[in-house]
């Protein structure tokens, strides 16, 4: 594709009369250009984004049910929240889900993503099978299949009643019920997957025969040419899938029928926040719980950068 | 001898003399975990064809003897709503999403990837920055304005962000390809007295069709299957989009017909299957190629 177009470009370039005047010239229409470009950009993150950013900031100390004008009443929503034993719950099942989910997920994606890298005949064909569910997954129809398959007497059930766990379906045992949701994100593991396989494509061959000159074996090339190869990879996908478990809503919402049951094992923080901002219209309330994600995001972040430079290697230092 | 010609390199060598066993064996724990991850998915068409009653507890995958009423009452639609009308609300929305984010993000990522600007460093980082914002801290104002602007129950608020390019991932796919592109092309174009505008489309956005294909892709699926959005903003049925239709049926599911959930499910997921069978190969190289070069 770059070949036909390599040769569509020079063929008109014996056409151009105004050669001089439009070269070099980068200052002034460059910088009209690229706020006009960025004109659409420009404007969503002023009145989207940064905006939006500060009135939540603004209403998380304020008392404001969308009818009323706000009211300053400073701290008091956080106290409030940090009191809340509810608020405790959530943090708990989101702190719980995200720690088990997204290992899962990523162990899952790599595990399978050097499975495939054995052979190249089918791989491509496995590939795309193995990613389909993560464009499924997100979907209020995958959450009814989910609620449908752990339901009492559902496949679930009746494959641990099978191997002597008669417990019942895990929707509407609190015991169980987040593992379910944590087999959905499970279940979602190619889109780290595909990122994985593209990572593990790109390790030089020379670097394992090398590793197998010296002796090295399987397990060995694994954590000492495999694992730091990849490491930028790894810590792409930590990142985001991190922060995407943080938040997790449509499965929550759908498998709980909306109210974080059974026995609130299911409250996941933004499920919380929605309630208390469009159930009960505690704006105020819902925008300090916003601003605390914001935080926990934000510091989870800026920790996984830190902890990165001990683990993550660049080769050839090119970052 | 024939698998060695056909692989070469090392993977030869590690396979060599091992024999056709390990082929197999690979193949069938492929497979076997194929089986598993495809399993929810055989299980919702097996049990779109069961009686409303059979479905959760039946352990035949497929049926022996398929029915088709619940794709009969599924049409119905559900709150005097038939389901025709939630397909045409969700294609509505997702095609415009899919029309707003390729405007707007790739006329951006035109300026973070071609043009040499004061803030363009910073509103660059700025843009990154924002693929890890959590969208909630976001959500009440922007609920906020929308309400005053008597835009509540709207498409508005669900579309008009998409053409104010606030989706970063898809201005970063865009800068990520434009930067593949070599800039003797643009130089090319300028001295034959070409501005930015026709550079932008005459030279960049027709090479960046593998670019414009995978946002679009991902952009109507993520729109179709967005649950949060349509939840916070769309109040009557008459404007539900699919995921707030299939919310109904749980809703009522005491009442409702079990069935037509399943097999409306199954509807719903139809259109994003047939999109990913259609361009899987572009997907999964934008997806591996806008990870890796972050």
């Amino acid at each position: 594709m770059t070949q036909t177009t390599l040769t569509k470009g020079p063929a008109r370039r014996g056409a151009g009369p105004r050669r001089a005047v439009a070269g070099p010239a980068p200052g002034r229409s460059d910088a009209r250009a690229g706020y006009l470009f960025l004109s659409p950009w420009i404007i969503g993150m002023a009145v989207l984004t940064l905006g939006p950013m500060l009135a939540s900031l603004y209403l998380s100390f304020t008392n404001y049910n969308l009818f009323n004008t706000p009211d300053w009443i400073g701290l008091e929503n956080y106290r409030k929240m940090f009191a809340d034993d509810q608020f405790h719950q959530t943090v708990s099942v989101t702190l719980r889900y995200v720690l088990l989910a997204t290992p899962l997920k990523l162990g899952a994606a790599l595990a399978v993503a050097i499975w495939l890298t054995q052979s190249r005949r089918a791989m491509g064909l496995y590939r795309t099978a193995f990613y389909a569910p993560s464009l499924l997954g997100a979907s209020v129809a995958m959450a009814i299949v989910w609620r449908a398959l752990f339901a009492d007497d559902g496949v679930q059930d009746q494959l641990t009643s099978s191997v002597g766990l008669g417990i019942g379906g895990w929707v509407g045992n609190p015991d169980y019920s987040l593992l379910m949701l944590v087999l959905l994100a499970v279940w979602q593991f190619g889109a780290p997957m595909v990122i994985f396989l593209a990572g593990l494509q790109q390790v030089p061959r020379e670097l394992y025969e090398a590793a197998e000159v010296d002796g090295a074996g399987r397990w060995r090339r694994f954590v000492s040419v495999t694992l730091p190869m990849i490491s930028p990879v790894i810590f792409f996908n930590l990142l985001l899938e991190t922060v995407h478990a943080f938040q997790v809503f449509t499965s929550a919402y759908v498998i709980s029928g909306g109210d974080g049951g059974p026995a609130g094992s299911t409250l996941f923080y933004t499920l919380h926040l929605y309630q208390r901002a469009f159930s009960d219209y505690r704006m105020g309330y819902a925008s300090a719980m916003a601003w605390v994600l914001l935080i926990v995001v934000g510091l989870v972040t800026a920790l996984l950068f830190r902890t990165s430079r001990a683990w993550v290697h660049y080769a050839g230092g090119s970052r | 001898m024939n698998r060695t010609t056909t692989r070469g390199g090392i993977a030869a060598n590690r396979t060599a003399g091992r024999g056709g066993a390990r082929s197999i064996a690979w193949h069938a724990g492929s497979l076997l975990m194929l089986g598993v991850v495809l399993y929810p998915l055989v299980w919702l068409v097996g049990g779109s064809l069961k009686p409303s009653s059979e479905i959760v507890g039946s352990t035949d995958l497929i049926p022996a003897s398929p029915v088709f009423d619940n794709y009969l009452s599924a049409a119905e639609g559900i709150a005097r709503v038939p389901a025709w009308a939630f397909f045409v609300n969700s294609l509505i929305i997702s095609t415009l999403t899919v029309v707003g984010v390729i405007c707007s993000c790739s006329l951006a990522a035109y300026a973070f990837a071609r043009l040499r600007f004061r803030g363009r460093g910073v509103m660059f980082v700025m843009m990154i920055a924002t693929l890890l914002l959590p969208f909630h801290v976001m959500l009440i104002p922007q609920y906020i304005i929308f309400n005053n602007l008597g835009l509540v129950n709207t498409y508005v608020p669900l579309i008009l962000p998409k053409f104010l390019a606030v989706d970063a991932f898809f201005v970063f796919l865009f800068v990520q390809f434009m930067r593949g592109i070599p800039s003797e092309l643009d130089d090319a174009a300028k001295i034959d007295g070409a501005g930015h505008g026709r550079i932008f489309w005459n030279v960049l956005m027709p090479l960046a069709r593998p670019a414009i294909i995978t946002a679009s892709i991902f952009a109507f699926i993520w729109s179709w299957n967005d649950f949060l959005g349509p939840l916070v903003y769309i109040n009557t049925p008459g404007n539900y989009p699919l995921p707030l239709a299939l919310r109904l049926y749980i809703d009522q599911e005491a009442n409702s017909d079990y069935g037509a959930m399943i097999a409306m499910s199954l509807l719903s997921l139809v259109p994003v299957v047939l999109f990913f069978l259609a361009f899987q190969r572009y997907l999964v190289q934008g997806m591996a190629t806008s990870g890796l070069k972050g």
